[in-house]
């Protein structure tokens, strides 16, 4: 039975046409993959479910009636809950206003009734199996716990349609299997849900049907058992892709990257490494076990307690990232929004930030220089851009991703440090970035790779570095390394790794 | 065990980030009692029954005015129009006197009060309508109000002869003045705790896209808060006929910046999402204090407004150093 169904609905933000006559129908108790390239239109279709966009043609049927939606507050009561990608959570307030914000239960004169707010919290947090106080503030929480906390949202109004915009992105195995759980308990419960997301792993975890978005049109609806994820990554692109993890083999050089017995207080302990030239070394571990915290210290963004960084022999001094950057070090962080990029500026300012001063002529910067620079690696990285002037915000997540990189190449590193380089990327630019990741170490680069996605890790590293609750607990050659070894590292079961 | 350990551990959290709010609002108390003490004793004079009179008068309209600024700057946003739209509500409240003598007091309470939620919803409905920042519209009517104000006055000035007597003597009895505030004060905060429109206020000024993501119609609440602060202001307008009745059209000039004052040193975060009238109304007190508790002590008028800067330099830092350490206690756990 179709809960909700999409006709033939358009969407055009100003020339760029978002969505080209979609259809889609979302049944009762099924989960519905959906996947695309960022910029295919999906997360366009999950604001127009979410009521933060009206559509400008076709319509939405609920139960086979006409839907309007002016606003979020039209979707919510028609029953549609919407997780976004990016957590939308009110740092100031508790967590259980967050949950129950506009919805808190209420008791005489339409007053609030805290106390049934808490425990209707604790028991949905019981649900998902994670102890968090309803009475703390949302700041300060993990992305993951965020995240969570959309969920248990979610949860709360017992949705009749879920719709989730890449939710696990920030999760652990053992979170994503937590939410799947739940997902599956709505389903069964008679809700649909419409799922979105760059892992085909989950999607075929938890989907009855995928669907493929390319250009904004929807280009095809399948029995999640009858398609492969070659075929879905061939719909998704219109070419296939050759090969998603291209390590070449390099010859190992000297060790460029070493950090012995580093510790920072509260975050990790006695992180010992090495990474040599031509190597790539794969951080793998569950969110929260330290591994951006450790490459963090390195670059000296954060100041660490014990222990030393060596950058090809020599000590590099704590807490000072001109140093690091002088060194040959370079940073690619994980939160490309908050830490990689100046939203407002130009591609070709945003390339060049790191080596500003190296194109400064008598201290000043003149346009032309950055503008070559920035078209140079531009054309290498195949970042999509209107050109060099236009704002890194209108880029798609996958091109700003590219711009980051482009920054920090341009300095020409010998040690390259990536956190979570392909997270929120569509496969063809994935590709891209493993493909480039793979021709640096080529050129006797050393990289460190922290990435939550064991096929990345396994199919780009030399050797797995796994970290376990602010420790390094096993350290993997490639011929070793396999899914459960890493997992079984990484959750702490190791053994003597 | 772990569930256990996680429970106990939540708990210290609570309690911690708790006992930092507390720490905020005890703060401004702890500085109040201290000034009101050391003036005391420097000049036992102060503290003469006409000393408190005055200070808890004087207090009363500037924490009314703070109750509705807070509303506002709880939204994210500012409302700078307040010492004017008191001052057209007080000359308004003046003139109908004079228009009708025998006018009953709670028709010209009503009146100021309608009055003043009228240039509230003129703020509102501008910033809903413009787009504009509120701080830019509010520094706008701001000169506006009181341009009407001069226009209406034209020079002209309101005496204590022209209103009733009960009236001016509501407005010097104590008591009665401050229960004004207290009433304003407990049914405001008391809203914002309760009430889901009122979190939501929070909601807003906390993340304003998250909140209207979440369904909260954004506009009309701000716009809401808009015509509360007028209202209050208003309110003050007719307090403030009654209080010093003799009435002009400079009443309340450079009020709104003592306001915000308070607000700010109450604990208000000036970006939204944080903060209780009670702690504004704790700072209007305390800026009222020391108004009058530095002339007492002897202190030159120059560094009276020097030592209400340092105050507010003083609050912010003090936010930002408990902010700093609810931080790193939040993200040690769940």
């Amino acid at each position: 039975m179709v809960v909700l169904e999409l006709r033939d609905v358009s969407k055009a933000f100003d020339a760029v046409q978002a969505l080209r006559a979609v259809r889609l129908g979302l049944r009762a108790g099924e989960a519905h993959g959906l996947v695309g390239e960022n910029g295919a239109g999906k997360s366009t279709l999950v604001k127009i479910l979410a009521g933060a966009h009206p559509a400008d043609e076709g319509a939405l049927l609920m139960d086979g009636r006409a839907l309007r939606l002016a606003g979020p507050a039209d979707a919510r009561a028609a029953g549609i809950a919407v997780i976004y990608q990016e957590p939308t959570l009110f740092p100031d307030l508790s967590v259980a206003e967050n949950i129950f914000m506009s919805r808190q239960p209420l008791r005489g004169l339409r007053r609030i009734d805290a106390r049934a707010m808490r425990a209707r919290t604790t028991e949905l947090f019981d649900r998902l199996g994670v102890p968090m106080d309803p009475d703390r503030p949302a700041r300060g929480l993990s992305i993951a716990d965020q995240q969570l906390v959309e969920i248990a949202k979610a949860l709360a109004f017992d949705a009749r349609v879920l719709v989730m915009d890449e939710p696990t992105a920030a999760l652990s195995g053992p979170e994503v299997e937590r939410l799947f759980a739940v997902v599956r308990a709505l389903c069964e419960a008679g809700s649909a849900v419409l799922f979105v997301s760059h892992r085909f792993e989950e999607i075929f975890a938890l989907c009855e049907r995928v669907s493929v978005m390319r250009d904004g049109r929807l280009v095809s609806t399948d029995p999640a058992a009858e398609v492969t994820v070659a075929e879905l990554v061939r719909r998704m692109v219109g070419r296939e892709v050759a090969e998603m993890y291209p390590k070449a083999e390099a010859s190992k050089g000297p060790p460029l990257l070493q950090v012995r017995g580093l510790s920072r207080r509260g975050a990790f302990t006695g992180v010992s490494l090495t990474v040599h030239a031509g190597e790539i070394v794969a951080l793998a571990g569950l969110v929260g076990a330290g591994r951006s915290e450790v490459a963090r210290a390195v670059f000296g963004v954060d100041r660490h307690d014990e222990g030393e960084v060596l950058v090809d022999g020599r000590r590099l001094r704590n807490g000072d990232t001109a140093a690091a950057i002088a060194a040959g070090l370079a940073l690619v962080p994980e939160d490309r929004r908050q830490q990689g990029l100046v939203m407002e500026l130009s591609v070709a300012r945003n390339a060049t930030l790191a080596r500003r001063w190296s194109l400064a002529r008598l201290g000043l910067l003149t346009g032309g220089a950055e503008r070559r620079a920035a078209r140079t690696w531009g054309e290498r990285l195949r970042v999509r851009s209107a050109g060099p002037d236009e704002a890194v915000s209108a880029l798609s997540g996958g091109n700003q991703q590219k711009v980051v990189l482009a920054k920090w190449l341009s300095t020409e590193p010998r040690v390259l440090i990536v956190d979570e380089p392909t997270r929120g990327i569509d496969v063809g630019t994935k590709a891209e970035v493993h493909r480039l990741l793979s021709e640096l170490a080529g050129r006797g680069v050393a990289v460190l790779m922290i990435s939550s996605e064991l096929p990345e890790v396994l199919g780009m590293a030399d050797r797995v570095l796994v970290m376990h609750e602010g420790r390094l607990v096993a350290d993997i050659p490639r011929a070793l390394a396999g899914e459960e070894t890493v997992m079984l590292a990484a959750t702490g079961h190791g053994g003597a790794g | 065990m772990t569930t256990t350990l996680a429970r106990s551990a939540s708990r210290r959290l609570r309690q911690e980030s708790s006992r930092l709010f507390v720490i905020r609002e005890l703060g401004i108390v702890a500085a109040l009692t201290l000034l009101v003490v050391v003036t005391t004793i420097v000049n036992p004079r102060f503290l003469t029954s006409q000393g408190i009179k005055d200070l808890l008068l004087g207090s009363t309209i500037l924490a009314i005015l703070a109750v509705g600024q807070t509303v506002v700057v709880i939204t994210r946003n500012v409302d700078l129009s307040a010492g004017s739209v008191l001052g057209l509500s007080a000359f308004a409240t003046g003139s109908l006197f004079v228009a009708a003598p025998g006018l009953p007091i709670p028709v010209a309470v009503v009146a100021g009060v309608l009055l003043g939620a009228a240039c509230g919803a003129v703020n509102g409905g501008l910033i809903a309508a413009v787009q504009v920042p509120s701080l830019v519209v509010t520094l706008g009517t701001l000169y506006v109000f009181r341009g009407i104000d001069y226009t209406w006055a034209s020079g002209r000035q309101i005496n204590a002869a022209d209103m009733p007597g009960a009236f001016l003597s509501m407005g010097n009895t104590t008591p009665v003045m401050t229960m004004f505030a207290i009433v304003v004060l407990v049914a405001a905060g008391y809203y914002l705790r309760a009430f889901r429109s009122g979190r939501e206020l929070y909601a807003i000024g906390s993340h304003p896209d998250a909140a209207r993501l979440a369904g909260i119609p954004v506009g009309r609440r701000v716009l809401a808060a808009f015509v509360v602060s007028g209202a209050l202001a208003g309110l003050a307008g007719v307090l403030y006929a009654a209080r010093f009745g003799t009435l002009d059209a400079n009443a309340g000039t450079g009020l709104e910046l003592n306001v915000v004052a308070a607000v700010v040193v109450g604990g208000v975060a000036i970006f939204g999402g944080s903060g209780s009238v009670y702690g504004a109304a704790i700072g209007a007190l305390l800026l009222t204090t020391i108004g009058s508790a530095l002339p007492a002590l002897g202190v030159s008028p120059f560094w009276q407004r020097a030592s209400v800067g340092a105050l507010i330099l003083a609050a912010i830092g003090l936010d930002r150093a408990l902010a700093v350490r609810l931080a790193r206690t939040l993200r040690s756990g769940r």
